[in-house]
């Protein structure tokens, strides 16, 4: 076995061992059961005190989604000034400008659902106080309001019938103070140890060996880092993400990267199983999960490990696969791991570069994006899965003439008709997007923005179409990766991937909860012989095959006009 | 709804002191005792920072062992890769091209030799490493514009090989900076000796 491939399978082990006793604990954190980590409740305490809240008073589904609402707010306004005028403000030892409005709108938007789409590069696009009190920040919130709206989630499902879920302040402070705090310092150490910067200093010039005179770009970026990977944000401290060496200085800092963003998606999965007291079908979820993650893990790294077929044709050895935008510490098949996990799991870090991966790949990046629900971003992963089960359930219950019910509560026209929409919402603003981008593009070529329509592709071709392609289903998913080819600093990008991401970002939270909500007030069935089991392995399968169908129907013709048709071009 | 308006602005308040001065501050203080003290470890040559370690920089005299090519020229004030599609006519080109300059540089090198770094931009365009096999292609030529024993510049090639993590996981790299640096310093021996 080569020590690559070797790498990549000792990753994903590692992840397990890691995220299945974490998931437990998060259930007993969430559940207000005894954990070694008690000794900070004095510090929440403090925390809860200053900001006048009172943990006790449970919200019903509104009132928690009116409280998540409300600070999500609250931080859009914060930040979209301060992205402004950052260069007015202390911290900012580079001389970095000020953001355009157009690029904070999509900025602050971009960091606040947790999608990190990066429109500036980290090295002049922003000082050291935004990546801080702005972007880092709020990859913190952004993730805990993720996990919040999970637990709120969970809530409605732990009793029998109740329309109390718990209160909203508690769990997003505790997903903070419990989990992404403390392993952010840990990974945060481990970077700093291996190479990352963590000083405050600015610009370093030195003259190289061969007498060039070289500015270096550094700055406190180890635990910007950190949170990055745990809170599957993806937003980088410099321009190149994690392809940078200062970034992810080696191998082991790849790994540790890589865990990081796997944990806590995985985790919840085993969560939501202890919670609510049915380990059995957070195990059958887990297992869909990886199923629908190797799906399109192997032929990704089958096509990365075999290379470019142009340039193999120039006669050159691709004896490891293709390097195009990777770095040599990393190799292709952990590259092709990490485009795999980023993808499914919405970090959108990238230690590769996705515009020049080979066409099959893209196809499985964007469809990991499309998709969303392999694991998916910390707490809304497990959402969209649910949209996902909440259709089988509903398509078998038609099948089999019975009514559809879940967890002992029945599910009725109004739940399916919230479903039925949040399904219907990403193809809407994917296709309906990129056909947008498409026409402008080829109708509005000379249009007088920062970047000319007619310039915005770095490639002919279809590969071209892939680009915008990408952009808004990743805009969509809130991923935060890109075919960075794409010139996307102007106004038509800034303010439509801004609002598809606003829109890609908080109705999927509210449609999960909702249905949660109201089903979790109904009445309580207990379960008989005319059941519908959703925890069984065939119920299992059918929820993998409706997430194959329906997203099969949704973006076949749009993955055909790009990478599919790029890859048959260069088999000629 | 004016309660939650409140709430969130001094829960707001509280988290931004703990997550944007507690937090990097313990990190900055910790990252002091880091081998570059919390700013990146610098490569120091006869007294002079000469570059970082982690840093790649442009080696374009033949003199030198060459690294890969950069999207950015190893501008380390920015990052980037090149995002060329696999595809692209102008892409293939550039790579032809630079499949030519390394055999007009390295004569005799045969196409199926050069491994596929050599000729393609590394994501950051700031790759420290290149593989065993892109520096041991490149020794013939070093070795004749520094009159330097082939044997002894493969063995400093061998030498500063970092095989796989552990010996277990993930590629094996050459780190040019080191290499070129120790490069130096054999020439300077051998001149040494000659005198």
């Amino acid at each position: 076995m080569n020590t690559e491939l070797l790498g990549v399978i000792a990753t994903y082990l590692l992840t397990l061992v890691i995220a299945i006793p974490l998931g437990r604990y998060l259930a007993k954190v969430f559940a207000g059961e005894r954990v070694w980590t008690d000794f900070l409740k004095p510090v929440e305490a403090g925390i809860f005190k200053l900001a006048g809240i009172n943990t006790k008073e449970e919200m019903d589904w509104k009132q928690a989604m009116k409280a998540l609402l409300t600070i999500n707010l609250v931080w859009l306004i914060y930040g979209f000034f301060v992205l402004i005028y950052q260069d007015k403000l202390p911290l900012n030892p580079d001389g970095n400008p000020g953001m355009s409005p157009d690029l904070s709108f999509n900025t602050i938007i971009s960091f606040v659902v947790n999608c990190n789409l990066q429109h500036y590069s980290g090295e002049s696009g922003v000082t050291y106080l935004t990546q801080h009190f702005v972007l880092m920040f709020l990859q913190f919130v952004s993730t805990a309001t993720g996990i919040a709206a999970a637990v709120i989630f969970f809530k409605a499902f732990r009793d029998r019938t109740t329309s109390k879920l718990g209160n909203f302040w508690d769990f997003f402070v505790k997903s903070i103070t419990r989990l992404l705090l403390p392993l952010s310092i840990l990974v945060g150490l481990i970077l700093a140890f291996n190479g990352t910067p963590t000083s405050y200093d600015g610009k370093d010039q030195y003259i190289s060996v061969q007498g060039d005179t070289v500015n270096v770009s550094r700055g406190p970026a180890a635990g910007f880092i950190a949170i990055k990977h745990l809170g599957t944000n993806g937003g980088g401290w410099f321009g190149a993400n994690s392809t940078h060496p200062l970034e992810n200085p080696n191998y082991l800092t790849g790994v540790v990267e890589l865990v990081s963003q796997c944990i806590i998606p995985f985790a919840l999965v085993i969560t939501f199983g202890y919670f609510i007291r049915r380990r059995k079908l957070s195990w059958m979820i887990f297992g869909v999960m990886t199923i629908g993650m190797l799906l399109l893990l192997v032929p990704m790294l089958q096509s990365e490990l075999g290379g470019n077929p142009a340039l193999a044709k120039l006669g050159i050895s691709q004896q490891t696969g293709a390097m195009e935008g990777k770095e040599v510490r990393f190799g292709p098949a952990i590259s092709a791991y990490w485009s795999t996990m980023t993808t499914i799991i919405s970090t959108g870090s990238v230690n590769n570069m996705h515009d020049s991966t080979m066409p099959m790949s893209g196809t499985w990046q964007l469809l990991g994006m499309m998709i969303n629900s392999f694991f998916g971003g910390c707490g809304v992963g497990l959402l969209n899965y649910f949209i996902y089960l909440i259709i089988a359930v509903f398509i078998s219950g038609l099948m089999v003439g019975r009514t559809p019910e879940f967890l002992g509560h029945k599910v009725e026209a109004r739940e399916v008709k919230i479903a039925a929409l949040i399904t219907l919402l990403s193809p809407f603003l994917i296709l309906a997007g990129t056909a947008v981008a498409s026409y402008v593009f080829t109708a509005h070529g000379e249009a007088a923005w920062a970047v000319q329509p007619k310039s915005w592709l770095n490639n002919p071709g279809f590969h071209g179409f892939s680009e915008m392609l990408y952009e808004m289903t990743s805009s969509n998913a809130n991923n935060g990766s890109g075919f960075e080819g794409l010139g996307d600093n102007n106004v038509f990008w800034n303010v439509s991937t801004g609002i598809v991401l606003m829109f890609g970002r908080f109705l999927p939270i509210i449609g999960p909860i909702a249905i949660a909500g109201l089903l979790g007030a109904k009445k309580y069935i207990p379960e008989s012989e005319g059941t519908l089991k959703t925890d069984t392995l065939t119920f299992s399968l059918m929820t993998l095959a409706v997430i194959i169908v329906l997203n099969a129907l949704s973006y076949f013709p749009a993955l055909t006009l790009g990478p599919l048709a790029e890859y048959f071009t260069m088999l000629k | 709804m004016k309660k939650y308006i409140l709430q969130s602005i001094r829960l707001t308040a509280v988290l931004l002191i703990l997550l944007c001065v507690i937090y990097p501050v313990i990190l900055a203080a910790a990252g002091r005792f880091s081998k570059g003290e919390g700013g990146g470890e610098k490569v120091i040559s006869k007294g002079k920072v000469v570059g970082y370690a982690l840093i790649g920089q442009s080696f374009t005299d033949p003199r030198y062992f060459w690294g890969r090519p950069s999207a950015v020229g190893y501008n380390a004030a920015g990052s980037a890769g090149s995002n060329k599609g696999p595809s692209n006519e102008d892409y293939l080109k550039q790579v032809a091209d630079r499949i030519d300059t390394l055999q007009k540089y390295n004569p005799g090198l045969k196409k199926a030799d050069i491994p596929a770094d050599m000729v393609t931009a590394s994501g950051s365009g700031l790759d420290p490493a290149i593989s065993p096999q892109g520096a041991i292609i490149q020794i013939k030529r070093v070795a004749s514009y520094r009159k330097l024993d082939e044997s002894k510049v493969a063995e400093l090639v061998a030498a500063h090989t970092s095989g796989p993590l552990w010996g277990l996981f993930g590629p094996s790299t050459v780190s040019v900076l080191q290499l070129n640096l120790a490069l130096d310093q054999l020439s300077q021996t051998a001149a040494n000796q000659h005198q």
